[in-house]
């Protein structure tokens, strides 16, 4: 028999939704909340989505699991008085200087103070004004904005193991803190974001180097020589109104030379080379006899920096191929070299990026050549469209336009670098011998797509079967790592992305759920069938580099040591 | 830390079957030993037990008793439940701090010897007003007994530290 709840009067069928709040979301009432994301456990601490049963009684609807016959109700006077007392209390110890706050239009505090017409608030802040944790390349946390609602303990822990964060001391002293309150940059912070990308309010954002790359573009003495890298172009139309996935690259080119950029290029490019190098790698891991561990990919800085937190044995296994964006920056830097010099002029590296941790990655005393980082700036794709909104670009109304020589030429199997599975699959694509349109179909159907957070699968290359993982979410490359550390399970090769589905999802884009994230990548592999060239070494641009650029300097341009530092 | 520590901890730790749920547990054998909880050693605990350094943090600092700064020789606790604070334990928290140096904020001597804390309730109400001194109770205090207690345990200090010296 049909299971159903009484709602608000109404009869509402429900099935295995796992809270009363899921029924109430389906029976079309959006109720409030901050604490409540379904991706993370149910936490109960902000009390919005509190629901009245027939006795009276109030329950929080995201931690009360619906039971057949059961009658509640979303809206009543002892619940407009709740709520609006809770949300005046929330903005009584928060640093409400909205106008100036990074959070300003996006904060879900705002949003619900507005939603719920919250006339003033009566009571003082007594909280002591805590200071601010600029500490971070890639975050900055104002615990005067902080809700308590542990929206970001959670998915640091929960979904990427990290840790870094956790709730310290108790009742009204109670905060998030890192281990011994320390700087969030002396911890295991991977810099992956994806507490920012929860968090409702201020207290975890994103670095802001707008500020910096707005001043190198009004410097005439400076060359702004931009990269785009491949999940930004199916993500940043969402701000003017474009479904996920659509790819608008055409459009953010053309904006980007109205911001006055010199240079406009693509990471896939990077990407290009990234195949050609770790492929290489591959081959070569591949004839090593009694590898206990695969070979590992390099392309996500906050993976990187797990590794060197938490399992630091297994750096030696880890691709020494550098990121697209950082190969790509040590070819931009010495591209323009000589006619820098020529002109008077420096070049100024910025990369734009669907990630955070690519801001610590830039900074990395590894990716400085002569003290000068090859990546100047990285500016996520969130910071970009606050560019063009300041500017009044109308995004939406501008003609496509390309990019600059000379790289302008990249291939289907950089641009699905931006999804997981998609490193793999372009590293697929270079190994295997047989390049007919067939095989490059087949290869498409070996497991290497969709947006599970592990994948396996196994290529036939003749002499032998290579097996290969593939895993986003930093806590499922932890359980991976520990199968691999048991013997329980063997790889050759190994894909991890520290973003849950790659970077289209990551923590610099504009906010997405799963249905987003998994239209981003589609919209990705649309663009790579589009593409004429679909392998990265029919890309003739990657010849001409190997033949000139890189030429007997692919291991300074191309290769990292990340232990030597260490 | 060093390996005289190190080995304590691992039989800590082995007591404890280096369960993740015995944290609490684990800390409070810790602090019986060196009376606070060093960073280093709960670095270490966490590492062993496969928790967060942030968590087991966010558990050291969420229990009163635990301390994070190291404590004197001799902890003194005064109680100021209802009482006690009826029977005036406030003149005697004040007077053994001024004796001793001590304020709230900075509740240990520079010598290391003496920590002054206040409890909310010993659960010794008909004792009132009362302090401990390690696990020793002193009932029906005022702040001339006081003085005299804190005179007692400088001279005890003296005389056992005559003795060492003698040998």
């Amino acid at each position: 028999m049909e299971k159903y709840m009484i709602i608000d009067g109404e009869r509402v069928p429900f099935t295995d939704e796992k809270n009363i709040l899921g029924v109430i979301r389906k029976a079309g009432i959006i109720l409030p909340t901050f604490c409540y994301y379904s991706d993370l456990s149910i936490y109960g601490a902000c009390r919005m989505c509190v629901v009245e049963d027939k006795w009276g009684g109030i329950v929080a609807s995201c931690s009360t699991p619906p039971k057949n016959g059961m009658e509640i109700r979303t809206n009543t006077p002892q619940l407009y008085y709740h709520r609006k007392r809770i949300l005046e209390l929330l903005l009584a110890a928060h640093c409400r200087d909205c106008t100036t706050c990074e959070k300003n239009g996006k904060c879900k505090l705002q949003e619900l103070a507005n939603r719920f017409s919250i006339p003033g608030v009566r009571f003082e802040n007594t909280n002591p004004i805590r200071p601010i944790d600029t500490s971070s390349k890639a975050i900055v946390r104002n615990p005067n904005k902080c809700i308590l609602c542990g929206d970001c303990v959670r998915v640091c822990s929960e979904i990427q193991h990290v840790g870094a964060i956790d709730f310290a001391h108790r009742g009204a002293d109670m905060e998030i803190s890192t281990a011994f309150g320390r700087d969030i940059a002396d911890t295991n912070c991977v810099n992956c974001g994806q507490c920012a990308a929860v968090c409702p309010t201020g207290a975890i954002t994103i670095k802001n180097d707008t500020h910096d790359v707005w001043e190198a573009i009004h410097n005439p003495k400076k060359r702004v020589v931009v990269q785009i890298a491949p999940a930004v172009r199916v993500a940043i139309g969402e701000a003017y109104g474009y479904d996920p996935g659509e790819n608008t690259i055409g459009k953010l080119v053309a904006s980007l030379r109205m911001l006055g950029i010199d240079a406009i290029f693509d990471t896939s490019v990077g990407a290009d080379l990234t195949i050609m190098e770790e492929a290489e790698e591959l081959v070569e891991s591949l004839e090593e006899e009694e590898r206990k561990y695969p070979l590992f990919t390099s392309c996500c800085p906050a993976w990187i920096r797990y590794v060197e937190t938490q399992y630091p044995h297994i750096m030696p296994y880890i691709s020494t191929s550098k990121s697209p964006m950082q190969m790509f920056g040590a070819v931009v830097k010495q591209y323009y070299k000589k006619q820098d010099k020529k002109e008077g002029r420096e070049t100024v590296s910025v990369a734009i990026m669907p990630c955070t941790a690519k801001k610590f990655e830039a900074s990395r005393e590894e990716f400085k050549r002569n003290g000068v980082p090859d990546v100047d700036y990285v500016l996520t794709s969130e910071e970009v469209i606050g560019m063009l909104k300041e500017i009044g670009i109308r995004f939406d109304r501008l003609e496509p336009e390309a990019y600059d020589m000379p790289f302008s030429i990249y291939s289907g199997a950089g641009v699905i670098f931006g999804a997981t599975g998609g490193v793999t699959e372009a590293a697929v694509r270079r190994v295997v011998q047989d390049k007919s349109p067939k095989v490059l179909k087949e290869i498409e159907f070996i497991g290497v797509r969709g947006m599970e957070g592990v994948k396996e699968c196994e290529l036939d290359l003749g002499e032998r079967t290579v097996r290969i993982g593939i895993v986003s979410g930093l806590g499922n490359a932890d359980r991976l790592l520990q199968k691999i550390e048991s013997g329980e399970e063997h790889f050759d090769f190994v894909e991890v992305m520290a973003c849950p589905g790659g970077c289209v999802a990551g923590a610099g884009q504009p906010f997405a759920r799963s249905t987003e994230k998994r239209m981003r990548a589609e919209g990705l592999y649309k663009n790579d069938k589009a593409l004429q060239i679909k392998r990265s070494e029919e890309n003739p641009l990657v010849d001409t580099l190997y033949k000139d650029l890189l030429k007997n300097r692919e291991h300074e341009l191309l290769h990292v040591d990340y232990m030597r530092e260490s | 830390m060093e390996a005289k520590e190190q080995k304590v901890l691992d039989e800590i730790l082995e007591s404890h079957d280096y369960n993740q749920t015995a944290v609490i547990a684990i800390m409070q054998d810790i602090q019986k030993i060196y009376r606070y909880l060093p960073e280093e050693m709960l670095c270490y605990i966490a590492k062993k037990l496969h928790l967060s350094e942030a968590k087991v943090y966010g558990v050291a600092t969420f229990y009163e008793n635990f301390s994070l700064e190291p404590k004197g020789k001799y902890v003194i606790k005064i109680c100021d439940g209802t009482a006690c604070h009826v029977r005036q334990s406030t003149a005697i928290l004040e007077e053994i701090r001024a004796i001793l140096g001590v304020t709230a904020a900075k509740p240990t001597t520079d010598d290391m010897m003496f920590t002054v804390e206040t409890v909310s309730c010993l659960g010794a109400c008909g004792l009132a007003p009362v302090c401990t001194v390690n696990d020793v109770v002193h009932p029906a205090m005022n702040p001339e007994k006081a003085r005299v207690l804190i005179q007692e345990l400088k001279d005890s200090e003296a005389v056992g530290k005559e003795a060492a010296d003698e040998d």
